[in-house]
């Protein structure tokens, strides 16, 4: 008999198997020390029922060998439970180097999916299988969460920053995808599904799909905001110094700050320098730039964001 | 002696009027006034959630709409958690019997006992304003920047459990100051029943977990009236930051919600076994060491909130490290039973309930410790099966343990056993089949705080409403023996139980002042080997022979 049939929701994920395999162990080891304990508790209780009248009972109650057995044990099992989830937990948490990036947005009551090539989506998140996707999660009013059961994967999505969650589809079909953190009057409608499509058909579904309202893409509307909203004045796109520092190559560097420390630039990085620029100064820059707290929208940081990731060093 | 405790009036009967009532320093009359109080809160909380599981039985709307729906579960919650199952057992119980237990006249500031009782009733007043002025629709927790920008009353609510901190607290140091200054000659640390050392440990958490709560509450508060950005980002607040504050005090108050209820499984799984507690000191350390390293797990709320992989590695570790206390006293309340003389009266009913509970919502416990588990069960029904189990089967069922072991000390009367056994029986299926079926939910992942649902969990969730239904015909039979034995209840002795603590030494219901005279401690809580009550007097194994015959007597006659 497999329990997880009973239990959990057909695995259709990469990882979703080796979450279950822990369940699956944690699950039988738990019956096995349930009817140890309730078994031994509804023995004893038969056993010593109370048959005749009130009478002294065997002064028995310290066993330290029996004690230190009983704590032993459960310790042990405890930490092979803890290291075998931390070890499946760390994998979820580190996306593949060549994972395709999907910006999912949540809000009031609804998910809507980025592409980089510039296709988005409401609704339905559509993405290739056997190809490793990372989400990109963010929100515009209150907290949601992202998750998807067959996938075993959750993730809140807040509105100050960005988290990440990654999966690999094993099987095409469609997969519900339910915001998981109570978020309003439709919390409960604010549904979603994940197509898992063949990686032929994605790519014809993203060729086909340019719903952007600029009819373009993700970075490329970076690439005009860039210029539009005056980045270009002081940051090149070439590599030659400015004002600040060059976004080619700029994303996923080590860049040693002001103070002495060092921070590698990623999706937070990046927002938060766009929108409180003296929080983090690179080495060797003034502290000059202005926020563009309320200059940008979301939606254009997300933009900017993809932009700057796009300008990759050949 | 005997005749002179016989004779004197009970805490009862004199002084009388309803103002001797308002203005009693009695401890165990203010412990009453909770109970009325408390079990109006309980009342109503109970009857929200069975109109969230009438709503649940299908997808579709049946009684309520979502708004309306959003507001129960909520109230619900909030009810339960900081109205009902916080105060409960030390309130009621804790006030009642823990000056009994150590032989004290009352707790060491009988003042601060009765303020910390119009606390609680001033605190209770701001949550029903909150109820009908808008209501709340936040969820028990208020997590940010949702309850900074409903438009529901969450001010009021907030208010509400800020001021009922105030009252776990003035509890609490009454507490910890009475149990350290008022034992009776005698009673040193480890003959102290394992009720007060739960108590004590309940209590340290009260007074040191209760300001945090505060000061979220009130920030939560400022930022809503004034507008401070601590928690909002559109003010610049960090919503994040909020559930750390949060779960820092409620955390450790799932603590301040078990632990008493572990001690009166002690009390009871012994008196019932008439045997010595296994593991003794074993069980009154664990209360401590889980009182502290319930301070350090706050993060496992938050596996899937964005919080850094290092603190989620760091507060599983912490908690797998405090699920091993819980398990040992298990292991401890089973052990107490081998070798026992083990009798089925409704108290102990509720404990091998608690027994068989408490054991499921500990192993549920280590599955959501899992970090990798975690990921996928996170804000599921498993979650709600889980707390449910926990607070419910655990923290509950010992309530009603303690109700129906104490319930003759304190009014001196009885209920109907048989309805007990029944109840006791219904509640126990009842439970398991709302519930149970909601770890299945779950696991399928079903999320949590949904007013309607997807068409494939409709089946689960209908076997889950039948459930509560059957939890809600039990709770209305226990309610009407329970009053019902207040007025027509069989008197009873001093001891109906035969217990050895020193509560049952003195007259059912007791005198003003507990004990005509102050006990002095000569034998340890739970001595069953060597003693035992024949006719509310103890007989010493190796006492007069006269003790002996006593004892064949009441042998053969129960024999027959």
């Amino acid at each position: 008999m497999n329990t997880n049939d009973i239990f959990l929701p057909a695995a259709k994920s990469t990882i979703a198997s080796e979450v279950d395999a822990l369940f699956s162990f944690v699950f039988i080891a738990s019956i096995l020390f349930f009817v140890l304990v309730i078994g031994g508790a509804l023995y004893f209780i038969i056993r010593y029922r109370r048959r005749k009248g009130d009478g002294y009972t065997p002064d028995y109650s310290h066993n330290t060998k029996l004690e230190v057995v009983w704590t032993v044990i459960p310790t042990i099992l405890v930490f092979v439970i803890f290291f075998w989830s931390f070890k499946t937990y760390l994998k979820m948490q580190v996306a593949p180097k060549d994972a395709i990036q999907i910006k999912a947005t949540g809000q009031k009551w609804f998910w809507q999916f980025d592409y980089p090539e510039g296709a988005s989506s409401t609704g339905e998140l559509i993405v290739p299988r056997g190809k490793p996707v990372q989400v990109l999660l963010s929100s515009r009013d209150v907290i949601h969460s992202f998750y998807v059961p067959n996938f075993r994967v959750k993730m809140d999505a807040l509105p100050n920053r960005y988290t990440m969650a990654w999966f690999e589809a094993t099987e095409t079909g469609e997969y519900d995808l339910f915001c998981a953190e109570y978020c309003g009057t439709g919390h409960s409608k604010m549904l979603a599904k994940v197509r898992v499509v063949e990686p032929e058909e994605y790519q014809r579904w993203l060729q086909s799909n340019n719903s952007l309202p600029e009819d373009m893409a993700m970075d490329q509307y970076g690439a005009q905001l860039y210029k539009t909203k005056a980045c270009v004045t002081c940051h090149t796109n070439d590599g030659a110094p400015g004002t600040g520092p060059s976004f080619l190559g700029l994303f996923g560097r080590t860049e040693n700050l002001q103070d002495g420390s060092t921070v590698t630039v990623d999706e937070n990085y990046l927002r938060e320098s766009i929108l409180n620029p003296q929080a983090k100064v690179v080495h060797g820059f003034q502290p000059v730039m202005p926020t563009y707290t309320g200059i940008l929208k979301d939606k254009e940081i997300d933009a900017l964001v993809m932009y700057i990731k796009s300008l990759k060093k050949e | 002696m005997t005749q002179a405790i016989s004779d004197s009036v009970s805490y009862l009967d004199e002084p009388k009027g309803i103002k001797s009532w308002l203005f009693t320093l009695d401890h165990k009359r203010i412990g009453i006034l909770y109970m009325w109080s408390i079990m109006v809160f309980f009342f109503i909380g109970g009857m929200m959630a069975l109109i969230v599981r009438t709503e649940l039985l299908a997808p579709e709307q049946i009684l309520v709409s979502a708004d309306a729906y959003n507001q129960l579960f909520t109230l619900h919650g909030a009810i339960m958690i900081f109205l009902f199952i916080i105060p409960g057992i030390p309130a009621i119980l804790g006030n009642y019997v823990l000056p009994l237990m150590i032989g004290a006249k009352d707790v060491a500031f009988p003042r601060l006992n009765l303020a910390s009782w119009y606390v609680y009733i001033i605190g209770s007043l701001f949550a029903i304003y909150s109820l009908f002025s808008g209501a709340v629709d936040t969820g028990w927790t208020f997590y940010t920047p949702y309850s900074t920008q409903t438009s529901t009353s969450v001010t009021a609510m907030t208010l509400g459990a800020f001021i009922l901190g105030f009252s776990s607290i003035f509890t609490g140091i009454n507490f910890i100051v009475t149990i350290h200054k008022l034992r009776a000659p005698g009673m040193t640390w480890f003959k102290m029943p394992l009720f007060v050392w739960a108590s004590y440990a309940t209590a340290v958490i009260q007074v040191l977990a209760t300001p945090v709560l505060g000061i979220t509450l009130l920030l939560l508060i400022f930022e809503r009236v004034f507008g401070i950005g601590i928690f909002d980002p559109a003010l610049g607040g960090d919503p994040v930051l909020y559930q750390h504050f949060f779960w820092f005090y409620s955390h450790p108050a799932v603590y301040i919600m078990i632990l008493p209820g572990m001690g009166i499984i002690s009390e009871v799984i012994t008196v019932f076994s008439r045997k010595k507690i296994f593991g003794y000191t074993a069980i009154a350390y664990s209360s401590l060491g889980i009182a502290l390293v319930s301070f350090l797990v706050w993060g496992h709320h938050m596996f899937t909130s964005g919080q850094s992989e290092l603190a989620a590695m760091i507060f599983s570790f912490l908690t797998f490290l405090v699920g091993i206390p819980s398990g040992i006293k298990m292991f401890n309340w089973v052990a107490t039973m081998y070798k026992g003389s083990i009798s089925f009266e409704s108290p102990m009913l509720y404990t091998l309930s608690f027994l068989f509970l408490f054991a499921i919502g500990g192993f549920t416990g280590i599955m959501l410790g899992a970090l990798s588990l975690d990921v996928h069960l996170h804000d599921t029904y498993f979650v709600v099966a889980h707390f449910h189990y926990v607070m419910m089967g655990g923290t509950v069922m010992a309530f009603l343990a303690g109700v129906h072991y104490w319930w003759p000390k304190i009014w001196g009367r009885m209920y109907n056993e048989k309805l007990a056994r029944i109840s006791a029986a219904l509640l126990f299926i009842g439970f398991n089949m709302t519930f149970f079926t909601q770890f299945i939910l779950g696991t399928k992942g079903m999320p949590r705080r949904y007013y309607s649902y997807l068409d494939q969990y409709q089946p689960l969730h209908a076997f889950s409403s039948y459930g509560s239904f059957i939890i809600g015909i039990a709770f209305f039979i226990m309610g009407y023996y329970l009053i019902h034995a207040i007025f027509k209840g069989q008197r009873v002795g001093k001891n109906p139980w035969g217990a050895l603590t020193l509560e049952w030494t003195t007259t059912s219901p007791p005198p003003p002042h507990n004990f005509e005279q102050t006990p002095v401690v000569t034998d340890g809580p739970y001595d069953y080997d060597r003693i035992m009550i024949v006719g509310d007097e103890r007989v010493y194994k190796d006492g007069p022979e006269e003790g002996k015959e006593i004892a064949k007597e009441v042998d053969s006659e129960s024999k027959k």
